[in-house]
């Protein structure tokens, strides 16, 4: 009988109807959780993941600081933004573990207590909503969460769109923005979540100079105002190497050197070395 | 060749498992309906008003051909004034119900699709998950309410004009000639409210498959545009197929 119970209980049915997204059900964020932001240790451990026949991942190792900006820095096609999705349940690693704040993030919720941190995620492609607004974009999860009045969530995405250089473009088309207005768009919708941890994939990828150094300026800015983890994946070597405090090179799915800035410059690998004196994108031979 | 056959048998199980699993999501993301009102009402304008003009004129014509068709063979052994009751019946069980939703898939169906297999490929349903809302309720769910409230009105409004382009040809074509008081009443003696609702369920049952499907193959698309492309013909040859499954077991049903 007790058996019976548990078999017909309501996590089960909650598991059972969340088994297409295989998402945990939504929560709402009071107006105290939002307010509160801090940066959150990221520890991975031994991460494996392998598609095919292919290893993408082969046992990264990384113990990511609170408030750091840590950039994770490699050629194409070497598992970084495979890594980067293990941190916010869009992969599931086959083994190995991610930990923020010492949450295993492979735990059901219910093991864990749920959440006490929010991340957000800056995509490659930007992964802007077409359908939706400038404004809207960057409003939908306040609105979703139903956090503030609308009053308060318009103030939120005017704020939110003047930080990124964007103030008064709420009622623009996304598909009338460039590249890099898109990526800030991305940025600020992010923001808006006021996330304890930040990652961007590529984040200059189809950016020119300019836009690239203000994108630079954007994020160190929100270094200066908001402790949040910030977590850089780019090749992009002269973005990653003046805005972080600590880079990570990665090599065919292994993590081959971590330290400041200035220690890649000095590294004596190989590989590190052949990465960051290439003759047209890197830095200037020694 | 039997591995083959297992192969795809897999694979088909598979994906009615995955279906009933979104199925199951979606209807249980009903209960925040409230919260999607705005996308609801969308999708039900896109739904409806876009596809009511389409519908209209080919029930019209549908109806027209039903009566020219049968009447001028019932004419051969002077019966023809039971063309209300066929027009009637054929249009409110069958035409109505099957040919809106074979032109809800064709038109709304694949479109869904295109649009949930986009944002798959374009990472958008990716930001939706960092964003902590669920991509079934905040895209399948609407889109289901959407096709069950739309695809019943639609069927009526189907029955309807079918009916009346029917009643036109008969009276006009001399053939057939059956005035148009003698041809509603045999409309109306035929069809019963019950006749009216196994129209409707068959017309609920086709809304979730279109919706369904739409999603369904959506959520699935993988390869760039190229996927967007297969993905909106893999809607479209799936509903169409599944409709027609379904419609020949719901007549068995409810016979």
């Amino acid at each position: 009988m007790r058996n019976k119970a548990r078999v017909f209980s309501r996590e089960n049915f909650s598991r059972l109807a969340h088994a297409f997204t295989h998402m945990p059900p939504e929560c709402p964020v009071s107006q105290d959780e939002y307010e509160t932001s801090r940066g959150v240790r990221v520890q991975i451990e031994n991460l494996h993941r392998t598609f095919g026949s292919r290893e993408v991942l082969k046992g990264i190792n990384l113990d990511i600081r609170p408030g750091e900006i840590f950039s994770i820095l490699g050629p194409s096609g070497t598992g970084k933004s495979v890594l980067l999705k293990h941190l916010v349940r869009l992969q599931k690693p086959d083994a190995g573990r991610v930990l923020i704040d010492g949450i295993d993030l492979n735990l059901p919720l219910t093991e864990t207590g749920g959440d006490t941190f929010r991340y957000s995620m800056v995509f490659q492609t930007s992964a802007l909503f077409n359908s939706l607004t400038v404004g809207e974009n960057v409003g939908l999860w306040l609105r979703e969460k139903q956090i503030y009045p609308e009053k308060r969530i318009r103030r939120i995405i005017r704020d939110k769109l003047r930080l990124v250089g964007l103030g008064g473009r709420e009622s623009m088309q996304v598909s009338d923005l460039s590249g890099g207005m898109k990526k800030r768009v991305a940025i600020a919708r992010s923001l808006a979540m006021n996330p304890d941890l930040i990652l961007y994939d590529e984040p200059t990828a189809e950016l020119d100079p300019v836009t690239t150094d203000e994108l630079a300026r954007v994020i160190e800015e929100l270094k200066g105002k908001v402790n949040l983890t910030t977590i850089i994946v780019s090749h992009d070597l002269s973005f990653a190497l003046y805005l972080s405090d600590r880079v990570a090179m990665m090599h065919d799915g292994e993590v081959i050197a971590i330290g400041t800035p200035d220690e890649i410059r000095h590294s004596k690998d190989p590989l590190v070395r052949r990465f960051i004196y290439t003759t047209t994108k890197g830095l200037k031979g020694i | 060749m039997l591995a083959r056959i297992g192969t795809i048998a897999l694979q088909a199980a598979h994906s009615t498992g995955e279906m009933l699993a979104l199925l199951l999501e979606t209807l249980y993301y009903f209960k925040d309906a409230r919260r999607n009102r705005r996308e609801i009402v969308r999708q039900m304008s896109e739904i409806g008003i876009g596809t009511l003009p389409i519908a209209g004129m080919i029930s019209l014509f549908i109806g027209m051909v039903l009566a020219l068709q049968t009447g001028s063979q019932l004419a051969l052994f002077g019966t023809q004034e039971a063309i209300g009751a066929i027009v009637g019946l054929s249009m409110a069980k069958e035409f109505g119900p099957v040919m809106t939703s074979l032109l809800v898939a064709g038109r709304v169906g694949s479109a869904m699709a295109a649009e949930v297999g986009a944002m798959q490929v374009y990472e958008e349903i990716d930001a939706m998950r960092t964003l902590e809302i669920n991509p079934v309720r905040y895209l399948a769910m609407p889109r289901l309410l959407a096709c069950l409230t739309v695809l019943p009105i639609l069927a009526v409004f189907s029955f309807i004009l079918g009916a009346l382009g029917g009643g036109i040809v008969s009276s006009v074509n001399p053939v057939i000639n059956v005035p148009p008081t003698v041809y509603y009443d045999n409309l109306v003696r035929a069809v019963d409210i019950w006749e009216i609702l196994n129209g409707l369920v068959k017309a609920t049952v086709f809304g979730a498959i279109v919706a369904q499907v739409g999603c369904y193959v959506g959520f699935k698309t993988t390869g760039g545009a190229r996927g967007i492309g297969q993905s909106t013909t893999r809607a479209v040859v799936m509903s169409f197929l599944m409709i027609i499954i379904a419609d020949y077991f719901l007549t068995r049903l409810m016979m």
